[in-house]
């Protein structure tokens, strides 16, 4: 019950806020965002990190088909649900300065979007899990559609035709796993037996999906494009949140349904993800517009989290449950801070900027930690994820995890050298009038930058959330191919 | 049978009373004569009956009428203000449509091909005269012209392959013909193939499937709008629970023959319909193409036919008509005050009127086929339905065809919300508010809790 309160919680904040007008619905996003959070707290309380599905719901649904309400928590799906929700508030918050026209209805698309993605993180019906995958897109594509830079229509259109695409292949997977199980509950899905031919093709069907949502090279054509022409709410929603729903997609609908299929292909994604990881950030190199960079550095950690993914250890996908609440934070504080200064400035291009620490020290430090987090300096929270990432990959294959451990230095070169050109040197006729942040800039900058710390220092409560659902998964994994 | 009685019955009624200059009696009489005979497909219901082995009024026929007669009753509300410039046929207009509704009950209900044949004519030549029923009009004229001579022609096909079938069976009664394939499986007469293809072919043409489409889109655009939403819902569901009780029942022995050469016209149907529909900039005739490809997916349940084939049409047929009377309602609105129908005249409606933005929305998300909508279901359980015969060529078919639908109703969208117009408020008549309202609603509902109308049939 306490499940449905989670997942309700932010349709009905949808339905309230659309009613509301102005600085009311900005408001009452809020105050639903920070709600949820409670639910979330108060989940947390209750929940005992071992194997087991918690606070399970089911309720037949659509009986004809064979489809059922049937979702529930475990200790992977606790970290995306904590995901979702610690950063809602935050991504709530630091649109405040904005003044959207239709407020409401951006704000209930916000909440709409939240529901459809704590349906995808805590689904154990496929069925359901599709609703929500869609849930979370359409409201995406009105937001960013509606409320972006000038070439919103054409990137969109873009944007949404790769991932319908993709989810329309998820679909034909979905509906042939359930033709085998005559079911579409997980444990149906995890009991099929299919020979490694069947499982290709699932394992196909699927991995596109996710592939194109995370995006893994060379399904990524979509992304930079749509986080620079995004509102800035939309990108941190696309990058802090949408894109662990295709993290969570691999490692709760694939590697366990599809071990063998996994297997027979894990050579190519993982050559696929370090290829990503190297590509994006050569190309991160290169730019010159600051949001385009962390675009494309986004690009490479999403590689290095898949490539951690398939290797398939309890260190690699206990690096990946850390670094994606790491990278989640730490991409919206990038994200915010460059909101700060293309809504003071006009511009993002890193050219044109640099001396802001001098008349902006506050931003300056807090803006320090968040890229120090995202290069993974110890003591951050980056440097546990990536850690554990690189690790899992090495044990996989030495010369993999040599060349993905590139990403570290690669990562630190062009995200210090961004931040030197963009907050050191002199000051400019464009940054001289820059001033520090305030307000609702300071609650969430100073949020972000104290849960980096936290994290980074005391990483355990989070990974003894995981550590036994892993732990199972990887059994379940293992009994399967044996079989 | 009390349903056609109240429904020819009304259109009578209407009629006279037209005659008696009684304008402001119309309306309300039709919708009073539709709402009974709805209240008698109520009554019927679970309790199937043939008459004089004619028809049978089974929960099949039940569930169809009653989808045409509440699409109907909707398509009546939005005749508020469209005969506006002083016309004197409203009544005429309104007995046609009932007639044609009355040959639309015949056709999802007939147990025997003459009364196919009767049901399909008496729909056809009312349509005939409603599509040139602006007299004035040159599109209007060419509209009905063509329409007639293709319907003329595809009648033909359809009573040459009636009468072949008679040649082989000796029998007109679909029971009759469905045991002789059954009895005779070595041996059935060489007349009964052709037979079988002539009427697929006959009935293909009324559907509007390809290669037999090329009327569609001329007629669809030069006929009044509100005929077009009647063609294009309503008569379209018909034809294809006739489709359905013929090739579903009496030949469904013969699936084996007849499947491969209806998986090429679906294929065909698919690509054309959605492929032509991209590269339209009139709204009236995107819809016209679009509702081609959804013939398309309509097929998908006789290319692999199920025990659940007719649910499926049925949930498919009733997404479809209720996005679609959206779509026409919201053109009626925005063609009467803009005065033209393409896309661009769309532009900026979400802020010119909100509510008729979001149904229209709701409309093309359901037509594209995204969850929570009535549409989703409708294309799942279609491709449910091929997947589960492992049809995978047409699954990718499909699903490619799905992705440029998306693009095309997502232009719409565009056009709606994101594209700026003019600043002119639209209002919109209180029954086209009922109407969207009522057709929204039930397309979230069918969307997010199918189960009503999945177990229907």
């Amino acid at each position: 019950m306490e499940l449905l309160l989670l997942l309700f919680l932010p349709l009905v904040g949808a339905i309230v806020t659309s009613l509301l007008k102005g600085t009311a619905a900005k408001v009452s996003a809020l105050g639903f965002a920070l709600l949820s959070l409670c639910v979330t707290i108060g989940l947390l309380t209750q929940f005992t990190p071992d194997a087991t599905t918690q606070f399970a719901v089911s309720y037949p649904w659509i009986q004809q088909l064979g489809i059922n309400f049937h979702a529930g928590i475990d200790g992977i799906s606790m970290i995306t649900v904590i995901l979702t929700n610690v950063l809602m508030p935050l991504i709530i918050l630091a649109s405040f300065k904005h003044e959207y026209k239709n407020a409401n209805a951006f704000y209930a698309l916000i909440l709409f979007m939240q529901s459809g993605l704590l349906l995808v993180f805590t689904a154990l019906d496929g069925f359901l899990f599709y609703i929500g995958w869609e849930a979370a897109l359409i409201p995406i594509y009105f937001i960013c559609a509606m409320w972006g830079g000038k070439d919103r229509i054409k990137v969109n259109m873009k944007f949404f035709v790769y991932t319908i695409a993709g989810s329309l292949f998820m679909l034909v997977g979905l509906i042939y796993l359930y033709l085998q199980a005559k079911s579409f509950d997980i444990n149906a899905f995890y009991a099929l037996n299919l020979d490694s031919y069947q499982q290709g093709w699932v394992f196909w069907a699927f991995f596109i999906a996710f592939a194109i949502k995370m995006p893994i090279f060379p399904f990524h054509t979509w992304q930079p494009d749509t986080y620079t022409e995004a509102p800035t709410t939309g990108t941190m929603l696309l990058s802090g949140i949408m894109l662990k729903m295709g993290i969570y997609g691999v490692i709760r609908w694939l590697l366990p349904i599809v071990p063998q299929g996994v297997n027979d292909w894990i050579c190519v994604v993982m050559i696929l993800s370090v290829i990503g990881i190297i590509y994006a950030s050569l190309i991160a190199f290169t730019q010159k517009d600051a949001k385009r960079l962390v675009a494309y550095s986004s690009i490479a950690h999403v590689g290095l989290i898949s490539a951690g993914i398939f290797a398939m250890s309890t260190q690699g996908l206990q690096g990946v449950m850390v670094q994606m609440l790491s990278h989640g934070i730490n991409v919206v504080g990038l994200f915010f801070v460059l909101d700060i200064i293309s809504s003071r400035l006009k511009t993002n291009k890193i050219e044109e900027l640099g001396g802001l620490a001098k008349v902006a020290p506050k931003l300056a430090i807090t803006f320090l930690i968040i890229v120090l987090g995202t290069v993974a300096l110890p003591g951050t929270n980056g440097f546990i994820g990536e850690f554990l990432l690189l690790y899992g990959v090495y044990n996989y294959n030495m010369w993999l995890g040599i060349v993905a451990g590139l990403t570290i230095i690669f990562g630190a070169v062009y995200m210090l050298r961004m931040y030197q050109k963009v907050m050191l040197g002199t000051t400019n006729d464009l940054t001289i009038g820059f001033t520090d942040i305030k307000g609702t800039e300071k609650i969430v900058l100073y949020s972000i930058c104290a849960l980096i710390i936290v994290m980074g220092v005391y990483p355990k409560p989070i990974m003894h959330l995981s550590e036994a659902s892993v732990q199972h998964l990887l059994e379940q994994i293992k009994l399967k191919g044996l079989n | 049978m009390n349903i056609i009685i109240t429904i020819a019955v009304t259109a009578f009624v209407v009629l006279y009373a037209g005659l008696f200059k009684a304008k402001k009696a119309l309306l309300p009489l039709t919708l009073v004569g539709l709402l009974v005979a709805l209240g008698f497909v109520a009554c019927s219901w679970n309790d199937p009956t043939t008459y004089y082995g004619m028809m049978r009024m089974d929960n099949f026929a039940l569930a169809f009428s009653a989808i045409s007669i509440v699409g109907t009753f909707f398509i009546f509300l939005l005749t508020q203000k469209y005969f506006a410039e002083g016309s004197d046929n409203i009544a005429e207009y309104f007995t046609l449509i009932l007639f044609a509704l009355s040959g639309i009950v015949i056709m999802v209900s007939y147990q025997n091909m003459s009364m196919l044949f009767i049901g399909l004519e008496i729909m056809s030549v009312s349509l005939y005269i409603l599509a040139g029923i602006r007299k004035l009009n040159f599109a209007s004229n060419e509209a009905s012209l063509k329409y007639f001579l293709m319907g003329a022609f595809s009648t033909g096909f359809l009573l040459f392959g009636i009468t072949l079938i008679y040649g082989a069976t000796g029998s007109f009664d679909i029971a009759v013909i469905q045991q002789y394939l059954i009895d005779n499986v070595k041996t059935i007469s060489p007349l009964f193939y052709p037979g079988v293809i002539l009427v697929m072919i006959g009935l293909c043409f009324k559907v509007g499937a390809a290669p037999f489409h090329f009327w569609t889109p001329d007629v669809y655009e030069g006929s009044p709008s509100l005929i077009t939403a009647f063609m294009s819902t309503v008569v379209k569901t018909a034809g294809f629970a006739a489709f359905l009780r013929l090739f579903a029942g009496a030949f469904e022995p013969l699936h084996d023959f007849w499947a491969p050469a209806l998986m090429v016209i679906v294929i065909i149907t698919l690509c054309i319909g959605n492929i032509t529909a991209l590269y339209q900039k009139n709204f009236k005739r995107m819809l016209a193409y679009s509702s081609i490809s959804h013939a398309g997916y309509l097929l998908f349940s006789l290319v692999v036919l199920s025990a659940n084939s007719a649910s499926n049409v049925l949930v498919y047929a009733a997404a479809y008509t209720f996005a679609s009377i959206i779509a026409f309602a919201v053109l009626i609105l925005v063609k009467q005050k803009v005065g033209s129908d393409t896309i661009d005249s769309f532009n900026g409606l979400g802020k010119r009127n909100p509510f008729a933005a979001f149904a229209l929305t709701v409309a093309m998300l359901s037509l594209a086929g995204i969850p929570l909508t009535a549409g989703f279901i409708g294309k799942y359980v279609m491709f449910l339905n091929v997947m589960g015969n492992y049809q995978v060529a047409l699954v990718v078919i499909a699903i490619l065809n799905a992705l440029v639908g998306f693009y095309y109703y997502f232009k719409m969208i565009i056009a709606v919300w994101f594209k700026e117009g003019n600043e002119t408020v639209l209002d919109t008549p209180f029954q086209y508010k009922i109407v969207l309202l009522l057709s929204v609603i039930v397309t979230l509902l069918l969307g997010v809790y199918p189960d009503l109308i999945l177990n229907l049939i």
